[in-house]
């Protein structure tokens, strides 16, 4: 295997600054590294047949005396919830297989215009409504750490190219914890920054008041560096804030130096008891917490009272809106349209294209949103549902008066098996639980690795979370364990992945 | 279709006590759509585009695409608020109203619910008699329209019968201002009339604040009329209907009436009324049932998570405030003193429509009263046969410079009426159009007096006759030397010089 | 059916089953949904986010039909809207 896929963002940005490799060298070797191993993995739905040459442009400008950003050059991979104008976009779904969107999604356009590469498009549940990739329909992606296993969902395909080196950066979305438990049951990290934060212009909506884009990679600092690429004001976006945001990567170029956990508040929460995770979660996590008061850290127990309701009052707000986003897919201007034996009416059209355009996940969930909407439900459902935000709001609040970030396990379990929860929606519901309460509220979380459970031997990802607009928090914090956590293994987690590719 | 029965009006306004209550759906004339950036076809300049040319993302509700507010169609809405007289929210928010429907992008609408922008107003109208008449308005919110959809295949053009409908969204996204009224009570027999004038009031009045091109028949103002019955000392308000998009006041009048009389006489029966909507049938002046109230009218609204509140600043709504024009009715009294005209000449101005026309007749430099004479005259009586509006035929200035010619005795009335026909006719200023056709009056009075000596052999006993003090005899001379003149002769003229060849 | 998807027996009585979720999940809410509680629609406080009234760049009818199911010409098509019996 090349060692080009082995490098950070961060190292092969530094090269081809240097003019050590060229990115379709590089470019080529992350094609490769997808050509050997994806047909295991099944991280991309789509390999974008333009890279070679967006590559030789980036070149081209570099060779000409262009000053280019540091990621100018590197491969990236698109979660397809996000729309692009040289690949196909469809949302794990169906209904929009072959969807070619006239316009790229903001975080997308930025992307383009830093001079990263767009190396493919990756796999996702459907409408990003699941925690397994299972509900693609496009077939379930596979974790490279165990491929009978999940790597986690909905972004499971973004963070599985990762982990498994077929591209050192990628772009997920996370509207209840999609880019953060994949990094966990991946060994990777992900973000959730702030909503509004990133924008949201081109991501396909699932529901609009908990979705945020970010990145996802192999280390904090390549996230950072991504997410000053896609980040701060857009406004296609109404929901986009308009603060100038600081330097994400430089944050995680401080938070390397160790020094921030001298004196930093973590707050542990007394409702999340170890009882509620698997054994080797529970351990990998207090171990993180260890070494982090080590360095001076003081850990800090805190209460969030209403952090269980939180799932609740997700699966009435998330369907409620899912349910008025996915009624654009009518079979009139886009997507599947599947017409009933001897024709029918619009009505007739449209009802059987959704039947069979939409995956039984989405049906699930439009079905509940609908019902959660109707007349005489709205205050009882949607809208209590929403009198919980403003309580789990007042727990960060207080929580974040007395400590700088909260830290839980990112998930309950490590990846479990492909299969064994796709018949009970309730238990996969589950597995959000610690990484809702962010998006209810809106504020940022990371998942970097901690380490592996003793168990099983697959990875366990620790979350931190920090108030709303505190993202480079985030990264000081995620870098500075990180660093600690690297020096410990003696290399990266990702190192003792199962080779990919070969004998299989 | 079965005959509808109905009861005579008089009979009708006997047994039942009519309630009305009116939605007027005003496309503001805003550059831009009320969500998107594409071009406002309800602004004169785009009204004739190509289908599906004025088109953004989020009008076709693509993958990914996302509404931003504009900021004039805010102003427009509390503008209008304003004049109607109404409250302007301290805090108002979208919402979406989510049914299927073709024309519809998103299958919602983004509109406003429980938090319009404007509401608790009156509106002052006057009939045709000058009668005020105070209508009570609830609310004014903000939304958008939807695309438009052609019937095919029909025998029709209906939607009844089509084999198939083609869309073009280009109205998708158009800022509209749904004001809807109180139950109005008291109306009685004027309750036609006052449906008429309350449509021709809000017309003034988006006129004056020149935020809407208010053409009624390009739909830039729709109104939807609903009708009740109550039996005479009844309370309790009576099943209503509501009849949608009547597109002329002359319609709306009709509308009125013919509910009226028709549940009337279903009421009078021992039947009842079905809660519905009705179609109005320009042609056949009645009104049909349209779809029942069922499920589809369950709109599942909740606040759009894509767009924020809107909290009008007080110094921008005072600002607003004071920029607001004179009230139609104050005009009018205004108007009305300064042009010195009796109750009917005035009245005659008013309800024909051309308050407008006749003030900038006037101010292009005429007299009250010739600008009066041409709009409610020859004007009207062209625009009458030909079924348009006045306005829309002539120009205020040209009609002026009509004017000026007579007054400079260039042209007779006669020959003013042909002129007019011409520039009408699109044959230019009426300067050109004298020009051209030859029409100014024949001043030289060698050219008179040689066609006088001319009808004077003809009829050598007239001569006599005017010497013998009968003057009256000249009227024979008169009208052959018009005729041999061609008509550009002015008639007392030419009685002046045979008077003076009598004389002589 | 107010979502638009023809559902199978299997499916609906499947659903009707989860529909017991939603009204645990109602359950669960309601016990802190307390009517002194505001609701929070959107995270993070912001209002009046406008865009000024400029014309910007709109798709091309070409772009605008590329996804079409079908059109005729410039417009998309949809089969009848009202059934024979209607
Ligand atoms: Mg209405
Ligand atoms: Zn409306």
């Amino acid at each position: 295997m090349s060692e080009i896929i082995r490098w950070t963002a961060a190292e092969l940005g530094a090269k081809l600054a240097a003019g050590e490799v060229s990115s379709v060298e590089a470019t080529q070797a992350h094609l490769d590294r997808i050509a050997a191993v994806d047909g295991d993995v099944h991280a991309f739905l789509h390999v974008n047949e333009h890279a070679l040459d967006a590559a030789a442009e980036i070149d081209r400008r570099r060779a000409a005396g262009e000053q280019l950003g540091e990621l100018a050059g590197v491969p990236l991979a698109i979660k397809d919830v996000l729309v692009t104008t040289d690949q196909p976009s469809t949302s794990g779904s169906r209904i929009l297989e072959g969807y070619r969107s006239p316009f790229d999604a903001t975080v997308v356009a930025r992307s383009r215009a830093a001079g990263l590469v767009g190396i493919g498009k990756t796999n996702m549940d459907e409408f990003a409504m699941g925690s397994s990739t299972e509900h693609s329909a496009y077939g379930p992606t596979h974790n490279p750490w165990d491929l009978d296993r999940i790597p986690g969902g909905s972004g499971g395909g973004s963070a599985a190219a990762v982990a498994a080196f077929e591209a050192p950066l990628a772009l997920g979305s996370d509207t209840g914890g999609s880019i953060r438990q994949p990094a966990h049951v991946t060994g990777t990290v992900g973000i959730k920054p702030t909503y509004g934060g990133v924008s949201r212009y081109g991501a396909i909506a699932l529901a609009s008041s908990l979705d945020q884009v970010g990145p996802v990679s192999r280390t904090v600092l390549d996230a950072g560096l991504l997410h000053d690429v896609i980040g701060g004001h857009d406004p296609k976006d109404s929901t986009s804030l308009p603060e100038a945001w600081p330097s994400f990567a430089a944050a995680a170029r401080e938070g390397a130096t160790g020094q921030v956990l001298q004196g930093l508040k973590v707050g542990v929460i007394k409702e999340l008891p170890d009882s509620g995770f698997q054994s080797g979660v529970a351990s990998s996590f207090h171990a993180a917490l260890k070494l982090m008061e080590a360095q001076g850290a003081e850990i800090v127990e805190i209460s969030a009272p209403h952090f269980e309701y939180g799932v609740a009052a997700y699966y009435l707000i998330l369907p409620a809106e899912a349910s008025s986003n996915l009624a654009k897919f009518d079979s009139v201007r886009f997507g599947l349209r599947v017409t009933p034996d001897g024709g029918g009416t619009v009505e007739d059209v449209m009802s059987l294209t959704r039947e069979v355009g939409f995956g039984p996940e989405v049906k699930r969930r439009i079905i509940l949103g609908t019902y959660a909407l109707s007349a005489g439900y709205y205050d009882a459902y949607y809208g209590s549902a929403q009198k919980v935000r403003t309580l789990i709001q007042q727990d960060f609040d207080a929580a974040f008066a007395q400590v700088d970030v909260i830290a839980t396990p990112s998930a309950p379990t490590t990846a479990f098996k492909l299969g064994e929860k796709i018949g009970d929606p309730l238990q996969m519901y589950l597995n959000d639980l610690t990484t809702i309460p962010a998006n209810l509220a809106g504020v940022p979380g990371i998942s970097i690795p901690s380490g592996l459970a003793e168990e099983d031997g697959l990875p366990v990802g620790i979350q931190f979370l920090a108030p709303a607009r505190e993202d480079a928090r985030l990264y000081r914090v995620g870098a500075a364990l990180e660093t600690l956590l690297v020096d410990a293994w003696g290399g990266p987690l990702l190192d003792r992945a199962p080779i990919l590719g070969g004998n299989r | 279709m079965a005959a509808v029965k109905l009861i005579d009006f008089d009979k009708a306004l006997e047994l039942f006590e009519p309630v009305l209550g009116f939605e007027v759906h005003v496309e503001l004339n805003t550059e831009t759509k009320m969500f998107s950036d594409a071009p406002n076809p309800a602004n004169e300049r785009n009204h004739d585009a190509e289908p599906n040319t004025l088109i953004a993302p989020v009008d076709l509700g693509l993958p990914g695409s996302l509404p931003v507010v504009n900021e004039k169609a805010v102003r427009s809405s509390i503008s209008l608020g304003l004049a109607l007289g109404c409250s302007i929210a301290e805090s108002c928010r979208f919402a979406r109203k989510n049914y299927f429907y073709p024309d519809l992008g998103k299958n919602y609408q983004i509109s406003q619910y429980d938090e319009p922008i404007a509401f608790e107003g009156s509106v002052e109208v006057q009939l045709e008699d000058g009668t005020l008449v105070t209508i009570p308005i609830e609310r004014a919110h903000m939304e958008e329209d939807a695309g438009k959809l052609t019937h095919m295949g029909g025998a029709t053009g209906r939607i009844q019968g089509a084999e198939y409908s083609l869309v073009d969204y280009n109205r998708a996204g158009v800022p509209l201002v749904e004001i809807v009224t109180k139950p109005i009570f008291g109306a009685e027999h004027r309750a036609p009339e006052i449906a008429k004038a309350y449509v021709a009031a809000i017309r003034d009045i988006v006129r004056g604040l020149g935020i809407s091109e208010a053409r009624l028949e390009r739909g830039n103002l729709r109104c939807d009329a609903n009708v009740s019955l109550r039996p005479r000392g009844q309370e309790k308000l009576g099943t209503r209907t509501e009849t949608k998009n009547v597109n002329s006041m002359r319609s709306v009048e009709r509308a009125v009436r013919y509910e009226i009389q028709r549940q009337a006489a279903i009421l009078a029966d021992g039947g009842s009324i079905t809660q519905e909507t009705r179609h109005w049938h320009e042609d056949t002046g009645t009104t049909s049932p349209g779809r029942p109230k069922s499920d589809a009218d369950d709109y599942r609204y909740f606040p759009e998570p894509d767009l924020l509140p809107v909290q009008p600043p007080r110094e921008l709504v005072e600002e607003l405030r004071a920029a607001l024009p004179e009230q139609p009715v104050a005009r009018r009294r205004r108007l009305k003193a300064d042009w010195g005209f009796g109750d009917i000449e005035f009245q005659g101005v008013v309800n024909a429509g051309l308050l407008d026309e006749v003030e900038a007749t006037i101010a292009a430099g005429t007299t009250a009263d010739a600008a009066r004479k041409w709009w409610t005259g020859e004007i009207s009586r062209i625009a009458n046969e030909r079924e348009v509006d006045a306005a829309s035929l002539i120009a205020p200035a040209s009609v002026a410079a009509l004017q000026q010619l007579v007054d400079a005795g260039t042209l007779t009335d006669k020959l003013a009426r042909q002129v007019l026909e011409g520039v009408i006719a699109g044959e230019g200023t009426p300067q050109q159009v004298v020009d051209a056709r030859g029409l100014a009056v024949v001043s030289d009075d060698g050219a008179l007096i040689a066609a006088i000596d001319e009808a004077l052999a003809a009829q050598p006993d007239v001569l006599a006759k005017i010497k013998d003090g009968k003057v009256q005899a000249a009227g024979a001379v008169i009208g052959a030397v018009m005729k041999a003149m061609k008509g550009q002769a002015d008639a007392a003229r030419v009685r002046e010089l045979i008077l003076e060849r009598a004389a002589q | 059916m107010l979502a638009r998807i023809q559902l199978s027996d299997d499916e609906v009585t499947q659903l009707t089953g989860q529909l017991d979720a939603i009204v645990d999940n109602i359950a669960k809410v309601s016990e802190v949904a307390t009517p002194d509680v505001a609701a929070t629609s959107h995270p993070i406080a912001m209002h009046n986010v406008f865009r000024e009234d400029v014309v910007g760049q709109t798709l091309t009818t070409a772009q605008a039909l590329q996804n079409a199911p079908d059109a005729d010409g410039d417009r998309f098509r949809v089969t009848a809207i009202l059934g024979e019996e209607q």
